[in-house]
């Protein structure tokens, strides 16, 4: 077994996960349940297993770095912490249907880094200016936010989806929609998530700067990517703001989670293909 | 209290403006991510058009970061948070420093969380039981006497309610060290070909020289690659010298950067030469001489009666791999040999041993940075981690029970209240009311 077997299983596995969580949400499955907890679990330490792996096969090869630094590593970081947050939501708030709607954000980044072109998959060495631990630092900060934030824009799809039904107010077993949590609940998870993710994306700007500052003399040039993350921050600040002084919440603030949720994936993706800059994943 | 009433200060202090500046904020802040900055004029009539490069020019589009309207947004956020945090902390410190056993009872007993029950003992062994049973759940509890009941007060995390106060105070911490490093300090850079000693630098943005006080040698620069061809490694080896003593000497790397008297020197470029360096050491007596040579050229040696020259040179990319030197000191046949970039070799003459080593010449690009301002800004970052995490994950808890005589028994009520995670709050006060009665009943 090498790690790009594992982390191929793993794509297929998150697939398999997202589709068990419909089920028990389209299908009102309750007895699926812990099926697709166990079922995701495993697929969680199978990914676990391949990151491991793959740092093992980049040390073996001589280049001894996290495997955080490309694309492509850096789009399975994202998957694996994306899962690793709804696992901890379902254990915290004891409600599976969540899955239904924050699995499928891992299986899609997964399947990008697996089957886009110009993805390159390769473990590759480290140019000079890479070699920092503070890089390795900002990447996991920077991604253990963009997770959350992805969880809380599926968490925030939920709360529209069931704000439009009539079964709005309810949480009985009856309908399609009352299976989900309730709005007030959902809208709770929502904010707990963000909140989660805006003190991880702090860091990671923070870490980033410091990075910046060790190779470069500069903490902060304003470059597209660094602009981007400091839009991304401005956004989650406002909602936090607007909800804690202002009294947001429900719809509204499900839209700022995804609209948020569009900044982090421009931030983390448009930047490097539709924008220059400094930031390497660029280039594959 | 009479400021309130100020319309000037009611709108810089509130949370609407703030919202709104943000949103500017993030809003204006796409335009630099869009169009490419610090471009010249021509480029942005070449890529846009002249009326638009006009509208650009006025609107200092070109270097918008650095521009009065945005500098003028960031200025309005700092004021803003400034206003309002003054605002708004007394009374903040109010609640931290309040005497909560003179919490009003009527107060208490509409408080949301809430839970009653009767214990067989007097009053005073009651309180005695309860204050040891919440001294070991950590709960540090005080007491008065109001009116007919005996009322106890514990709390947990009142500081926290300072955790968003340090956020706001970390953003103004992070401009001041921003400010700082605006005004006192500076970044420029130095080409510094290998074996050469500089004193000056160049301003990054007007080239104009800047002196450094002491002056800085590069002794040499070396190039690693991997297998592959890629860059691995950058390291030049500097020295520090003042009245051409050395101080200081440091191997520098990308990410490993050498500071000297507030000056950080960065290792940022490098320039590759058609010229050797080589250095020719006489190892009976030490006398050693280090020449620059262009290639296919030959020199004589000031120290040893010799002439020395590289005839042929291999090269991968635009590196050298491996030199062919020529070497001669008149006595019998001139020696040639190969020798690896970086590495050194011995040549036996006839009556003597040579050791010479040899690469390519090497200039490396510094980066030269002095900014007194970055610690400051650190200092800023720590506080806003810290001031987020006490914002999000502390909350300020607080308990009241009341004891009262009835008859033989003590009737208590147990009031509670949390500013932040309410659902949490809430069953930990059901969960300790629970004990708090097990614990009196026994
Ligand atoms: C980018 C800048 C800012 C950041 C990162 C920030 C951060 C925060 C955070 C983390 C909270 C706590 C929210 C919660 O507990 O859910 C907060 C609350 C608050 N912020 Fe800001 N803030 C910023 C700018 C401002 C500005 C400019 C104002 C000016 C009016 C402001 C006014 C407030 C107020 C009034 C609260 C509620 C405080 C309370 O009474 O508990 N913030 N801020």
């Amino acid at each position: 077994m090498d790690s790009s077997q594992l982390l191929g299983i793993t794509t297929f596995t998150y697939l398999f996960s997202t589709i068990l969580y419909a089920i028990i949400f389209i299908f009102k499955a309750k007895k699926l349940g812990p099926a697709a907890t166990v079922f995701t679990i495993v697929a969680f330490l199978v990914q676990t297993a391949g990151i491991i792996l793959r740092w093992q096969e980049s040390y073996a090869m001589g280049y001894d770095h996290a495997p955080l630094t490309n694309m492509y590593e850096s789009v399975v970081f994202f998957a694996w912490t994306i899962v690793g947050i709804y696992l901890l939501i379902e254990w915290k708030f004891k409600t599976r249907v969540i899955g239904a709607f924050a699995v499928p954000f891992a299986f899609l980044a997964m399947a990008y880094g697996s089957f886009a072109s110009g993805i390159n998959k390769e473990i590759s060495p480290l140019i000079p200016a890479l070699q920092s631990n503070w890089l390795i630092a900002h990447v996991v900060t920077c991604f253990i936010g963009y997770a959350a934030f992805a969880v809380a824009a599926g968490l925030g799809i939920m709360y529209l989806i069931k704000n439009m039904s009539d079964s709005r107010q309810t949480t009985n077993d009856e309908s399609l929609l009352g299976t989900l949590p309730a709005l007030k609940v959902i809208d709770d998870i929502t904010h707990k998530t963000m909140v989660f993710g805006f003190l991880w994306l702090s860091v990671g700007i923070i870490t980033g700067a410091i990075w910046a500052n060790s190779a470069w003399g500069t903490y902060w040039s304003w470059d597209p990517k660094e602009t981007w993350s400091l839009i991304t921050w401005f956004v989650y600040a406002i909602t936090l703001h607007a909800r804690y002084t202002r009294g947001w919440g429900g719809v509204r603030i499900a839209w700022l989670a995804i609209f948020g949720f569009i900044s982090v994936i421009f931030t983390y993706y448009g930047v490097n293909f539709l924008l220059s800059g400094l930031h390497s994943y660029g280039s594959g | 209290m009479q400021n309130k009433k100020n319309p000037i200060y009611s709108f810089f202090s509130s949370v609407k403006l703030a919202l709104f500046t943000l949103f500017l904020l993030a809003i204006t802040s796409i335009i630099g991510t869009v169009i490419p900055q610090k471009e010249s004029f021509s480029y942005y009539v070449q890529n846009y058009s002249e009326s638009a490069a006009k509208v650009f020019h006025v609107l200092s589009i070109p270097d918008m970061y650095s521009s009065w309207w945005f500098l003028g947004l960031l200025t309005l956020l700092v004021v803003n948070l400034i206003v309002c945090s003054f605002n708004r902390f007394p009374g903040v410190w109010k609640q931290i420093k309040a005497d909560n056993l003179e919490t009003p009872l009527t107060r208490l007993s509409k408080m949301r969380l809430k839970d009653k029950w009767v214990a067989n003992t007097s009053e005073e062994t009651l309180a005695t039981e309860l204050t040891q049973s919440l001294a070991g759940k950590g709960w540090k509890t005080e007491q008065r006497q109001r009116d007919d009941s005996l009322l106890l007060f514990a709390q947990k995390g009142a500081i926290s309610r300072t955790g968003v106060y340090i956020v706001h105070a970390s953003i103004i911490v992070i401009f001041i060290g921003a400010l700082i490093g605006e005004l006192y300090g500076f970044k420029g850079s130095v080409m510094l070909p290998e074996t050469k000693t500089t004193d000056t630098i160049y301003a990054y943005d007007t080239q104009e020289p800047i002196p450094l006080g002491f002056e800085v040698r590069c002794d040499r620069f070396d190039l690693e690659m991997y297998a592959t061809g890629m860059p691995k490694a950058y390291r030049s080896h500097l020295t520090i010298l003042e009245n051409g003593k050395v101080t200081f000497e440091k191997n520098i790397l990308v990410n490993d950067p050498l500071t000297y008297k507030g000056l950080t020197f960065y290792q940022s470029s490098y320039k590759g030469y058609q010229d050797f360096l080589l250095k020719i050491t006489d190892q009976e007596s030490g006398e050693e001489e280090t020449v620059i040579i262009p290639f296919q050229r030959r020199t004589n040696l000031a120290t040893h009666k010799a002439s020395i020259g590289i005839i042929n040179a291999e090269t991968r990319g635009q590196s050298v791999t491996r030199i062919k030197v020529w070497f001669d000191d008149e006595q019998g046949p001139a020696s040639t040999f190969w020798l690896k970039a970086g590495d050194q070799a011995t040549v036996e003459r006839t009556d003597k041993k040579f050791i010479i080593a040899g690469k390519q010449m090497y200039a490396t690009g510094l980066q030269v940075a002095k900014d007194p301002g970055v610690w400051v800004v650190y200092l800023g970052c720590g506080m806003m981690i810290l001031g987020l995490f006490v914002a999000f994950f502390m909350s300020h808890k607080r308990i009241w029970l009341l004891l009262t005589k009835e008859d033989d028994k003590t009737s208590v009520m147990m009031s509670g209240s949390a500013n932040k995670n309410k659902a949490g709050f809430e069953k930990m006060f059901f969960s300790l009311t629970t004990e708090l009665k097990t614990d009196s009943d026994n």
